[in-house]
């Protein structure tokens, strides 16, 4: 396994430097070096001196990609896209365009990401996997059908549908939770109480329907047969036979995101107020902070990759057949 | 047995329910603040933008001089009450007076002409025993060293936030402390966005600028401090231990202006060398985003991700409520606290809400304490009656929320490039031509219209780029702008569509076409709008300018391809917008100075509009003082720019805010953005009301309930059924 793991590690450098080069291009098709420098600089009474010396300070006066004026490997080198992007393979995310440590905040608006999401990501598995077994009991009967008409109600609404809505109900109307904010610690619980439920919600319809279609097919199945025709009860059929066989698909959609729950979402933590990751990669866009945003893609890339090579690891944990080699 | 221990698990649910139920009870449990700050004296308002900058060096949008104008004082500020805006002093002792002297160094009379004054000389007093906010900068030895000024790595570990650091100290605000600031202008290191400005005007700043250029090349690169006292400025001196003098070059009457700014705010040595340390810049704890002064409040939190909050500074000096305002303020119950010891709030909380829904709920729900007021929750806050007068809604008026309205001193144009052959001509017959076309446009533009539809009435077309409240507008039937306007019955009526064709065939475009090659008139309007919203606008204008068979091509575009359009010239027809830095005419007459023309002059006339005689008094009126003689120079700079139109003149924004019954001494100031010291709480009230309005509805608590058991009954007796039955049964 180890073998593999280090093999996985080799072949994710290319795929970071392709993430690294698409997100460079995309962000300076659309934002020049000179247009950071006015962004931060201000609107009013900027001179053409304060942005190049803007960008001389920031190591962005240099050719982007291709330097023709250097010799040889300069050519290449002493070029804004190398010069930003090797730091960021020893984990140097630098200083944003404005001044402060990346690698700072990325650390304190982690918890507040972790807070709302873990809890949607493991609440929702439980609930999902759950409600999806049960309608499986209850297939071909009005409960089934009426629970798919459900899942398919909720894929069709939108997630910000659910946030206004929960909003208004719960926080505005019965007064059970506060609108939106944060603290730290246990204070959190009345604040993610609301985000939370809506998470779980709002991802249910899909969810319970894919898992449904899944725990059907190995419902057909001999072994499945074969435990019934032994006596055991249908919660245990349901439970332990048939989600354990389910399992591979499940862990391929799940345990891939786990990694990802550290960026954070974008819409609730901006409805809610958490200062999360995914309210720091917006704000980050909007103030055309390069910085921040290739850092945020780059660790992105890096925890998607993280969360790959999990599904494989998982894989051999829940089926002894699988063998990474 | 089985059903006795399920009505035990039920029991104990219920038993637990209630045990929450009775643990949240005495406090609403949306309440998003700690319990015990209940009935404190602390406003709760909110920020929208993180703050990028709390250096006064850099920070100047709106979303940052919130903060740093608690928190720095400036040697002067404007007046609390009194209109139009009147400077006061701050830490000065009083308004300085400048003195003028040619370039031999003779002092000239007051009254001296602008063209032989070489320097004028601001010398400004500050009081004595003004002492700056605790501040482990401060901290010192018996000696006098710095406690923490040479932080080793184990003294850094456990630091994490200024709040971290164990002792804090103070000082006496000295003259020093202001020449130090100004000095920073200079830093090569800071980006000041008015250093290119106040370079062509303090003496020497240029020059102070380079020579720190070359120390800071020439110096070891660990050696982060550097320390300007070392440097003379030679514009800038200290005179006493609580005088200092700046030396303008030329004569300059609007630098006071500047002095009322957080960019003229003292800055402490001992706070640059302090946040100047490696290991804390690290830790992103440095002065631009712990700031330290002598003013009102200080930063005592500052996760701008969430929260910052401002508490009263213990050292802050006597500081009093102003005893004389307007007629109006006396009426109104603002001056009821004359003579008191300021600040009155002991905390200000802002929490960062981007999202509009929630902020205004939280604002409905008594947790903010004023509130703007955004596009969807307009109708629901306020009615219009009468002649378009704007009040709160019944809703509003049961709750005890109150409207302050107020002209901002900003406009909003829709500007024609001056280089454009069309719109702007190029030689006289075109120009003349060109001229006809932009008045006729002027008129068919229904502004009134504009600002009923797309800002809910909130605005005041504008007569001119001055904006009211500011020294150089003119009110009433001399006010008006003839071109578009006539006086009638005592207001301004905006002329017929029928003067505006009439103005269109003199351009040579006789009802939209032109005559000589017979084509439909095209112009092009470069805009960054792309929402729904700014659709339906845009089509508005489309409208606006098909009254006179005009087409109009939109082009949109994303605001740095439009700001690149505009430094190039490339633009036809453009929207913008200008905030006043200062209460003067000339900060809104300068946007259509010819040297200030963005094309190869990168200035800020957007218009490249540029007329000798216009620029001839604009340099003569910059330099004068307030007075009936500057009046008339300015009437006449308004009354070319009517007649050219470089501009459709617009209007003037109006901000509608809403507050609490609790919340009180608010008077609008579009100018000072100290006024934070000045507000009032009554803190038992708002917590009486917030208990009133948030009481927790249980009923659909129950109904959640009830439907959840309801749809599992059956479930729960298919399942047992299931479980119970055959083989067979199961089977068939």
């Amino acid at each position: 396994m180890l073998s593999y793991i280090v093999r996985r590690v080799f072949y994710a450098i290319p795929i970071l430097i392709g993430v690294n080069l698409i997100t460079f291009t995309l962000f300076f098709i659309v934002n020049t070096p000179d247009d950071m420098a006015r962004m931060q600089l201000g609107i009013k009474y900027v001179t053409p001196e304060a942005i190049e010396k803007w960008k001389a300070e920031r190591g962005y006066d240099k050719p982007l990609l291709f330097n023709q004026q250097a010799e040889k490997l300069g050519k290449l080198t002493n070029t804004v896209f190398f010069e930003k992007s090797v730091s960021m393979f020893v984990f140097d995310f630098g200083r944003s365009d404005d001044g402060r440590d990346i690698a700072q905040e990325i650390k304190s608006r982690m918890l507040p990401s972790l807070a709302i999401a873990l809890p949607v990501f493991v609440l929702g598995l439980i609930v999902h996997i759950t409600f999806a077994l049960l309608m499986v009991f209850f297939r071909a009967t009005y409960i089934d059908f009426f629970g798919v008409v459900l899942c398919v109600a909720l894929m069709s609404i939108s997630s910000l549908f659910y946030i206004i809505v929960g909003q208004f109900l719960i926080s505005k109307l019965w007064h059970w939770v506060p609108i939106s904010g944060y603290e730290a610690g246990l204070d959190a619980a009345k604040f993610l109480l609301l985000p939370v439920i809506i998470g779980v919600i709002s991802s249910a319809g899909s969810n319970i329907r894919w898992y449904r279609t899944l725990f059907l097919e190995e419902m057909n199945k001999e072994y499945v047969r074969a435990a019934r025709a032994k006596g055991v009860s249908e919660c245990i059929v349901l439970f332990r036979h048939i989600l354990r066989n389910a399992l591979i698909p499940i862990l391929t959609g799940a345990v891939v995101v786990v990694p990802l729950l550290f960026l954070g979402s974008l819409l609730v933590e901006s409805f809610f107020g958490i200062p999360g990751l995914g309210s720091y990669t917006i704000d980050a866009i909007n103030s055309q902070d390069f910085a921040i945003v290739r850092a945020m893609v780059f660790l992105g890339s890096i925890l998607y990759i993280v969360g790959l090579v999990l599904t494989d690891i998982s894989y051999t944990l829940v089926d002894p057949r699988v063998r990474l080699v | 047995m089985k059903s006795t221990l399920n009505t035990r698990i039920v029991l104990l649910w219920l038993l637990l329910a209630l045990l929450l139920l009775t643990a949240c009870g005495g406090h609403n449990w949306n309440n998003p603040y700690a319990l015990e700050d209940r009935a404190k004296n602390i406003l709760y308002t909110v920020f929208t933008e993180r703050p990028k900058h709390l250096d006064p060096v850099q920070s100047y949008s709106s979303n940052e001089i919130q903060f740093t104008a608690q928190i720095y004082e400036p040697p002067l500020q404007y007046h609390y009450l009194k209109r139009p805006y009147a400077l006061v002093s701050a830490t000065a002792k009083e308004i300085p007076t400048v003195k003028y002297f040619d370039a031999q160094g003779n002092q000239l009379p007051d009254d001296a002409r602008a063209y032989d004054i070489a320097y004028s000389v601001y010398e400004i007093s500050i009081r004595p025993g003004i002492l700056f906010q605790p501040h482990p900068a401060f901290a010192s030895d018996a000696q006098g060293n710095g406690l923490f000024h040479d932080l080793n790595q184990q003294e850094l570990a456990s630091i994490h936030k200024l709040s971290d650091f164990p002792q804090t100290g103070t000082r006496e605000l000295v003259a020093d402390d202001y020449v130090y600031q100004i000095k920073r202008l200079a830093h090569p290191k800071l980006h000041s966005p008015i250093y290119g400005l106040m370079a062509d005007y303090i003496a020497g700043l240029r020059e102070y600028a380079e020579v720190l250029k070359q120390v800071e090349q020439n110096r070891p690169k660990e050696k982060m401090f550097l320390d300007l006292r070392d440097y003379p400025l030679a514009g800038v001196q200290v005179v006493d231990r609580y005088t200092y003098r700046i030396t303008v070059i030329g004569k300059y009457p609007q630098f006071v202006y500047w002095l009322a700014m957080p960019f003229f705010a003292p800055i402490p040595w001992e706070a640059d060398r302090f946040y100047s340390q490696q290991g804390l810049i690290q830790k992103n704890i440095t002065l631009d985003w712990y700031p330290v002064g002598t003013g009102p409040y200080m930063l005592t939190e500052n996760d701008p991700n969430l929260r910052m909050v401002l508490e009263k500074n213990p050292n802050f000096h006597d500081e009093y409520y102003p005893s004389d305002g307007t007629p109006e303020d006396e009426e109104n119950g603002l001056l009821a606290d004359a003579g008191e010891k300021l600040p009155f709030i002991d905390k200000i909380v802002f929490v960062r809400e981007k999202e509009s829904i929630p902020r205004w709920n939280k604002f409905l729900q008594g947790y903010y304490d004023a509130s703007g007021i955004g596009s969807d929750s307009f109708d629901q806050a306020i009615q219009l009656v009468g002649q378009g007068e704007a009040m709160v809604t019944e809703a509003m008026t049961e709750q005890g929320i109150r409207l302050e309205t107020a002209v901002a001193a900003s406009t909003y144009y829709m500007g024609f490039n001056m280089l454009d052959p069309l719109v702007g001509g190029v030689d006289e017959k075109s120009r003349e031509s060109a001229r006809k076309l932009r008045q006729a446009i002027s008129i068919a533009i229904d502004y009134e219209e504009f600002i009923s539809i797309f800002a809910n009435g909130r605005g005041m077309p504008a007569q001119s780029p001055i904006s009211p409240g500011i020294a150089g507008y003119r009110e009433g039937e001399e006010g008006i702008n003839p071109v578009v306007y006539d006086w009638v019955n005592g207001q301004p009526r905006r002329k017929s569509i029928q003067t505006a064709r009439a103005l269109l065939a003199e351009a040579g475009y006789p009802d939209g076409i032109d005559q000589r090659t017979g084509a439909p008139l095209i112009l092009y309007f470069d805009v960054t709008a792309r929402s729904a919203e700014d659709r339906s606008r845009l089509d508005w204008v489309r409208k606006q300018f098909q009254k006179l068979n005009i087409q109009l091509v939109v082009r949109s575009t994303d605001y740095n391809r439009f700001q690149d359009k505009i430094r190039k010239g490339n633009a036809q027809i453009f929207e913008w917008g200008w905030n006043a830095d200062y209460p003067d005419a000339e900060n809104f007459l300068f946007l259509l100075y010819g040297p200030q023309r963005k094309v190869g002059n990168n200035g800020e006339n957007a218009a490249n509009y540029y007329n000798a005689e216009y620029d001839l008094l604009f340099e003569q009126m910059k330099n004068m003082e307030n007075g009936p003689e500057r009046q008339l120079i300015i009437d006449r700079m308004v009354e070319i720019l009517r007649f050219d139109a470089p501009w459709l003149w617009g209007y003037h924004p109006k901000d509608y805010g809403l507050y609490h019954s609790w919340y009180q001494n608010v008077k609008s100031n579009r100018i000072s953005n100290n006024n934070l010291k000045y507000f009032k709480i009554d803190a038992e009230l708002r917590a009486q009301k917030r208990k009133e309005w948030n009481e927790p509805v249980l009923w659909p608590i129950a109904l959640i309930l009830a439907a959840l058991a309801i749809s599992f009954v059956p479930a729960i007796t298919a399942f047992r059924r299931h479980e119970s039955g055959t083989a067979v049964h199961a089977a068939s």
